[in-house]
């Protein structure tokens, strides 16, 4: 009776409101044709052979020995890479907002570091650590002396994901601690506790949900990294690379489905506790901004060992990523030092690179406006509006943020190969770069949708309703009021999305064609292959190329960015 | 500024249900609130946070849908149209200027929006920025403006459109409180100038009282009385209105014999005093003594012990027990001197005349409940 009324106006308003509607429609077609399809098209093929129900598919898979290790394989090195990257980002969040650190230098190392995973390539590390610890390894053989090092597997995946992932542990801690009321500490301290001992009952305590969030953020990105394992793997299997191979090597693509739904649901569980458990808890009890600047812990006992221990880890990894310019520069890794630009020059001779990058390059270059206005839109519609169908978008938008490219790939594959549930329906769509480019969107919207949201949550809603109020409509209100407001979080947006597309490589690999060379896929190939020359000189260019990007981003945002508070409300 | 029709807006029945967060149970924001607002006045939705006076705000302003009821602006039904159709401009609580825009362009941004032509634009936001007082500031950024300046830009871009009604939204509760005093003089002001309609919340009943035309009360969602300042000050309906207007001293009552003067009797006393709401013989009711309605003197009806007296400069304020009951009252005599000043644990009665208390509805133990 009663709530009906209200019901059906704020219908008919929504109705008033044609461009809004179109919006709604529009993003739930892509969301759900994009991601939920893929995903359903994977349940369907686990389930249902030969048109009936059946569990005769997962028992095959299970009784694949290989299956059940790659499982094993996946959980103990997503569990180790977890709790490594999640201690080291620790120190490195508690050295920077607790210790007085005086020089430039190292300031300029933290800030290089958590720059670090936005630039890098996913497997870089990888190809680092071959060349520096491998049997070729420059430290293993040269330095150290030893023959048969062997870096490939559990340890070799263990460490370099742990450096891959430590810098994101490292700027979601530094978040949280930033927020600790140092009163909180100050009043244990006043009331007798040692540093050690209000590090103990006051700081890690506040920081407990906090550390289980990090943990499992990166337990989720281990488990689903593809290129990393597939490089330093060898015979170490993970349940990415295992499904990669059942359709490459076994052309076993109702298993790999099968295989895939296995990997979605132990993401998803991690995605499930960490989002709605953790993110909640760690929020409630951080609230608050603190009430006012800490007093720094300058005292050398502490303060030397932490420094000296975090700049010795950075400069490890900064080690790792010079080494790859140079992989590309000696004529062969491991026995010619002399520097050549042979492998440059046969990147574009012998191996299209021009081609390459202008592919990548040109791909990536059409997904990242349209990811960073698509997430735009979706913050907007999920923070500042009110409809029946936001909680769907919302909820479909996020849920992309736990399916590992490689689950998404296969989804791909099975979703659009045969068109849409087989009836050839988008069928000419699948192997264009069309697919890619809507590939490379998916993969990106969560991130870009998730600083949309919380540059938004910043802003007064009534400055919005003020405009509304005026007589804009909701299209009007978007142009003129709420992207001009998040233009740094749309402008990041665009960047990272760029970023992220063309280092991309774990659902690309699956869905590449000939007709279409890309940058990660050459890289992988060639490492593959043992041609570090050449993978080093191709990741060369695509470090140049995104750091170049990055860079240009500060750039942009310093020029045209708002750097005015935009936060309505009190002053 | 050129005269356009004032409307008035009639709220039918207008119910608004909300979930409890907590509970996950439906309560009434704002329960069957009947009101006729009209063309030209000035009148404030008065309350306490929480009585539904800001939800009712929205619901005009088109930015909640009410669940029961019709609401009509200028006689036309608008239930179905969105904000930006309405013929309503809101000023907000929190200015809600657009921080990227300067002046100009925030006063010109609605104007623009109904595509009027450029010289009519700047001559329409020069016009009104003269009227608010900020002439030649429209350059300025916003984040340059204290916070009065903003409240006017605020104001200048809601009038300057001519809406049919203007919604103010507790517009001056982030200023400091000599501002608010000046600020709302000026509101006043202005709103008389352009002859609009204007539609004000706040819980600050002194600022209801100095701006209104009419006052509209409101207590938990539901409409507590309606009437012009002086009629809610001197004839309350209820203890909540009595209570929450001003100060106010309650004692129980019983009604001897009902009419325009009652008797009644009060701690065992038989008085004539002021009946608006036409009790009657044997009705339960509370005696209302305003601290400012009675004086305390050594041959009064009701006696009783000082128990504080304060001198606090243009009064003097006491609080006495009567005899008979245990409340303490509080009277507050205006510029006392020349007359007997008492001290604390002095005998003394209340002195009032028949005009200045008055009885309403309701016993003390029901509005203790």
């Amino acid at each position: 009776m009663t709530t009906s009324q209200s019901a059906r106006l704020e219908r008919k308003k929504l109705m008033g409101d044609p461009i809004m509607v179109t919006t709604i429609v529009v993003l739930i077609t892509f969301l759900t044709l994009f991601i939920l399809y893929p995903l359903a098209i994977l349940l369907v093929d686990s389930f249902i052979r030969d048109g009936a129900p059946t569990f005769s598919i997962f028992s095959e898979i299970l009784a694949l020995g290989s299956f059940r290790t790659a499982i094993t394989n996946t959980l103990k090195v997503g569990f180790l890479v977890g709790i490594l990257s999640t201690l080291i980002g620790l120190l490195f969040a508690y050295v920077e907002v607790y210790v007085k650190l005086n020089t430039r230098f190292i300031g300029g190392i933290f800030k290089l570091v958590s720059m670090l995973p936005v630039v890098s390539p996913p497997f870089v590390l990888s190809l680092s650590v071959i060349m520096l610890f491998g049997r070729q390894g420059i430290i293993t053989r040269y330095i150290l002396g030893i023959y048969n090092n062997n870096v490939y597997g559990f340890w070799g995946i263990t460490l370099v994901q742990t450096l891959t992932f430590f810098p994101v542990c490292y700027m979601m801690l530094k978040g949280l601690l930033k927020n600790i009321d140092p009163s909180l500490e100050e009043a244990a301290r006043d009331m007798g506790a040692s540093r050690m001992k209000v590090f103990q009952t006051v700081t890690l305590p506040l920081m407990l949900p906090g550390l289980g969030n990090a943990f499992l953020v990166t337990f989720i990105e281990s488990i689903a990294d593809f290129a990393n394992p597939m490089i330093i793997g060898g015979s170490y299997d993970t349940l990415a690379t295992t499904i990669y191979l059942r359709i490459t090597g076994a052309y076993d693509k109702q298993g790999a489905a099968a295989m895939a739904v296995v990997l979605l649901c132990i993401t998803l569980a991690m995605f499930a506790v960490q989002k709605y458990y953790l993110e909640a808890k760690s929020t409630a009890t951080l609230s608050g901004k603190a009430s006012r600047e800490r007093m720094l812990i300058s005292d050398k006992s502490v303060k030397y060992p932490l420094t000296i221990l975090c700049a010795l880890l950075a400069l490890f990894v900064l080690l790792m990523y010079v080494c790859v310019p140079f992989g590309a520069l000696f004529t062969t890794w491991g026995r010619n030092f002399n520097l050549t630009t042979k492998w440059f020059a046969q990147v574009f001779t012998r191996y299209k690179g021009f081609r390459v990058f202008r592919d990548s390059f040109v791909l990536s270059l059409i997904s990242a406006p349209i990811t960073a206005l698509l997430s735009m839109i979706i913050s907007y519609l999920v923070v500042k509006r009110k409809f029946k169908a936001k909680g769907f978008i919302e909820a479909v938008s996020m849920l992309a943020m736990a399916v590992p490219g490689t689950v998404l790939g296969v989804g791909y594959i099975r979703g659009f190969a045969g068109g849409v549930f087989r009836t050839g329906f988008l069928q000419s769509f699948y192997g264009t770069g069309a697919i890619l480019v809507i590939v490379f969107i998916v993969r990106s919207l969560p991130t870009g949708t998730r600083s949309g949201i919380s540059a938004l949550r910043q802003i007064d809603k009534s400055i919005e309703e003020s405009a509304y109020d005026m007589g804009a409509n909701s299209f009007k209100v978007f142009m003129t009021v709420t992207l001009p407001l998040i233009k740094d979080s749309f402008l990041s947006g665009l960047v990272t999305s760029f970023v992220r597309s063309i280092t991309a490589i774990s659902a690309i690999i699956l869905l590449v064609t000939p007709s279409y060379l890309l940058i990660t896929v050459q890289i992988n190939e060639f490492a593959e292959k043992g041609s570090y020359g050449l993978a080093c000189a191709f990741a060369t260019i695509l470090i140049v190329i995104t750091y170049g990007s990055v860079l240009l981003m500060n750039l942009i945002i310093k020029y045209f960015g708002t750097s005015r508070k935009v936060k309505g409300g009190e002053e | 500024m050129a005269e356009k029709e004032k409307k008035g807006v009639k709220l039918e029945h207008i119910s608004k249900i909300y979930k409890d967060p907590k509970t996950g149970r439906d309560f009434y924001a704002v329960k069957d609130a009947d009101l006729e607002i009209k063309p030209g006045t000035f009148v404030t939705l008065l309350g306490p946070s929480g009585c539904g006076k800001t939800t009712t705000l929205r619901m005009i302003a088109g930015f909640e849908s009410p669940d029961e009821g019709e609401i009509y602006l200028g006689g036309e039904p608008i239930n179905e149209l969105t904000p930006n159709k309405r013929d309503t401009a809101m000023v907000f609580q929190s200015y809600a200027l657009l921080p990227h825009y300067n002046i100009f362009d925030n006063v010109a941004y609605g104007l623009k929006l109904r595509s009027l032509p450029k010289e009519e634009i700047v001559r329409k936001v020069t016009d009104i920025l003269g009227l608010v007082g900020l002439e030649g500031m429209e350059n300025r950024m916003t984040n340059q403006l204290s916070g009065g300046q903003q409240q006017r830009v605020a104001l200048a871009r809601a009038l300057v459109l001519q809406p049919g009604v203007l919604l103010f939204d507790e517009p001056l509760s982030n200023l400091d409180a000599k501002l608010r005093v000046s600020m709302r003089t000026e509101i006043r002001r202005i709103q008389q100038e352009a002859g609009i309609t204007a539609i004000y919340v706040t819980h600050d009943q002194s600022e209801a009282m100095a701006i209104s035309d009419e006052i509209i009360i409101m207590e938990r969602g539901v409409v507590a009385q309606i009437g012009s300042p002086t009629e809610v000050y001197y004839h309350p309906k209820s203890r909540f209105v009595a209570d929450f207007i001003g100060e106010a001293n309650f004692i129980d009552a019983k009604v001897l014999s009902g009419g325009e003067r009652a008797q009644v009797e009060v701690l065992g006393e038989q008085l004539t005093v002021g009946n608006h709401t036409g009790l009657n013989a044997g009705d339960a009711a509370q005696l209302v003594i305003r601290p400012e309605a009675a004086r305390l003197s050594d041959d009064g009806v009701l006696k009783g012990k000082v128990t504080l007296s304060t001198f606090m400069g243009s009064y003097q304020y006491y609080r006495i027990v009567l005899a008979g009951d245990e409340h303490e009252i509080q009277i507050t005599d205006y510029n006392p001197i020349g007359r007997k000043t008492y001290q604390e644990g002095d005998d003394a009665a209340l002195d009032f005349s028949a005009e200045s208390v008055y009885i309403i509805p309701g016993t003390g133990a029901e509005a203790e409940e």
